[in-house]
């Protein structure tokens, strides 16, 4: 209940005072949301069905819109999700993004990629916990992040043991090891039931 | 911003005299768990370290694919193992949210004691496992000591002392041991004595202030920018206690305070820890004279399927904020799982907040990280 009246009577001073400050993410509503991202991006898609606010990209656009969404009004600098989803047609990157100063604030930033050549730019500069996450990403879906500063198998040995023999069979590199890609099959180390 | 990190792709071939590469790990005592970090050295000073990850990768995201929604309960007891309860109640609150099943009213209460119990167990491991790793011997049998008793409590309640797998989608699996109460009320009274132990063996230990204090220090900015949670990200005065953010269970009808501080050194980051113990006390106390009678678990399906959407969960473990992220495709198994694990942001920030300080302080900087390599690895 207190808690309520002083949010009631933090709302009547700025509406007294008439001024924008700092507060005003508070009354940022999912409108207002997509009102700033169609300013940003005019084809972005969205989806409301689940629990937070759904916004697709364009590849291209995702680091504009990134560097918006942290930058004011929104500060969303909490990077707390960064993951990627195998549709079989395409894969899907996922960023789940909070504000650290108002964590009621939730967005979720997805881009499709082509699953033949995937490549986006990185985030790194923009979150730094993204290296980690994005080299995790890298491995595990073969999705290249253009501009990473060290993007390497992170979790993974670094080679995969039948690489090497691949490679001598036919002269060039295999043509990938993405163990959370929905066709991968290992026959040797079996993960499905 | 990362031009001041320089990235050696060559270690064979490193520049100047007097640098050294040292790897520590996968097998050393400080790291509990095969974690190797690839350290590397200019004389005593840290100029670079390198995480090497996936000596206990089991897959466990491909694995939970082909496994059903009560199946990969068990699986997730195995990531964060001294924080299984609470790996296990993000599951079962994510199936419970995606089915809209009603969870009765004891299991809520239930689960908050045994979440809580769980992170005092992690955090005396945490202290007497860390104390031991900077020369202390003797913290490690005072904090088992009081473990002890919450393991015994464990192993009546569900069977297990370690993987435990009691809270399933719905509730729980079955009713409380009849000593619950009696036990977790000894267990408080001795545990309210004998804290006060810690803070004479160790808090006011002047070898132990002076190796914590002031080292590796992490910015509130550095904090958020890396994804940092849990009592980490707390000493440098972020607020990010999911079960103040988005309350879960029986959070929201108990007060507790969320600990802060502002160092955001080894030493705050210690501070934090041992008080969230006494907070976790002050919930358990105000729960376990009021677990309400009735049903321990509502009515499930026998076969449960999320319906078709994307699900998300955040609880708060002993380490910080678990994120489970589910996409359905409208099946008996998850089309794809994710899971937002803890450690590995925090193990992120290791290099950032290390470099520049001695190798003898890395113990202190990565003792005070709590990593738990399963749960980075998963």
């Amino acid at each position: 209940m207190i808690k309520l009246e002083q949010h009631l009577k933090n709302n009547h001073n700025r509406l007294l005072n008439n001024s924008v400050d700092n507060d005003t993410f508070l009354t940022m509503t999912n409108e207002a949301i997509k009102e700033f991202i169609t300013a940003r991006a005019p084809e972005a898609i969205y989806d409301e069905s689940g629990e937070w606010l759904n916004m697709i990209v364009e590849p291209h656009q995702l680091k504009p819109i990134a560097a918006a969404l942290l930058g004011q009004p929104m500060q969303m600098d909490f990077l707390f999700c960064l993951t990627c989803v195998d549709y079989k047609t395409h894969l899907t990157m996922v960023y789940h993004l909070t504000a650290s100063t108002n964590r009621s604030l939730n967005l979720v930033l997805k881009v499709n990629l082509d699953r033949a050549n995937p490549i986006i730019e990185t985030v790194c500069e923009l979150w730094r916990t993204a290296e980690f996450h994005e080299r995790e990403v890298f491995e595990m879906f073969g999705v290249q992040f253009a501009n990473h500063p060290d993007l390497r198998r992170l979790i993974l040995e670094d080679e995969p043991a039948t690489a090497g023999d691949e490679k001598k069979e036919s002269g060039h590199e295999p043509k990938g090891y993405w163990p959370l890609r929905k066709d991968f099959e290992d026959p040797i180390n079996m993960i499905k039931l | 911003m990362y031009n001041e990190t320089e990235i050696i792709k060559d270690t064979t071939n490193l520049g100047p005299e007097g640098e050294l590469v040292v790897n520590m790990g996968p097998q050393h005592p400080a790291t509990h768990g095969v974690l190797h970090l690839v350290v590397t050295l200019n004389g005593e000073t840290i100029k670079k370290i390198e995480p090497h990850l996936g000596y206990i990768h089991r897959s466990i995201e491909k694995m939970c694919e082909s496994l059903t929604y009560r199946q990969f309960i068990y699986v997730t007891s195995r990531m964060d193992y001294l924080s299984s309860h609470i790996n296990n109640t993000a599951c079962a609150l994510l199936v419970e949210k995606g089915m809209q099943i009603e969870v009765p009213e004891r299991a809520k209460v239930v689960r908050t004691i045994l979440n809580e119990l769980t992170r005092i167990a992690s955090h005396e491991l945490w202290i007497g496992a860390m104390a031991m790793d900077l020369g202390a011997f003797t913290p490690f049998f005072y904090a088992f000591r009081e473990r002890e008793m919450i393991t015994d409590i464990m192993e009546d309640t569900c069977g297990a002392r370690l993987t435990m797998n009691y809270i399933v989608p719905g509730g729980l699996m079955y009713d409380i041991h009849p000593d619950f109460q009696t036990k977790v009320k000894a267990f408080i009274q001795q545990f309210k004595e004998k804290v006060t132990e810690y803070e004479d063996l160790v808090t006011g230990n002047i070898i132990f202030q002076s190796r914590t204090k002031g080292v590796g220090v992490l910015t509130t900015e550095d904090a958020i920018s890396y994804g940092c949670t849990g009592p980490v990200a707390r000493a440098s005065g972020v607020r990010c206690d999911m079960r103040k953010i988005a309350p879960y269970d029986a959070y929201d009808r108990v007060e507790f305070e969320e600990i802060i501080e502002t160092a955001g050194d080894s030493f705050a980051r210690y501070i934090v820890r041992v008080k969230e113990m006494n907070q976790s006390i002050r919930i358990i106390e105000q729960l376990i004279d009021n677990i309400p009678e009735g049903e321990f678990v509502g009515k499930t399906k026998n076969v449960l399927k999320l319906a078709k959407g994307e699900f998300y969960q955040r609880v708060e473990t002993a380490r910080g904020e678990l994120g489970v992220y589910i996409v359905s495709e409208g099946a008996t198994t998850p089309y794809r799982i994710k899971f937002r694990s803890p450690g590995f942001s925090n193990l992120s920030v290791l290099n950032h907040i290390a470099k520049g300080s001695k190798i003898g302080d890395l113990m202190a900087t990565m003792g005070t990280l709590d990593l738990v390599i399963p749960d980075i690895d998963r």
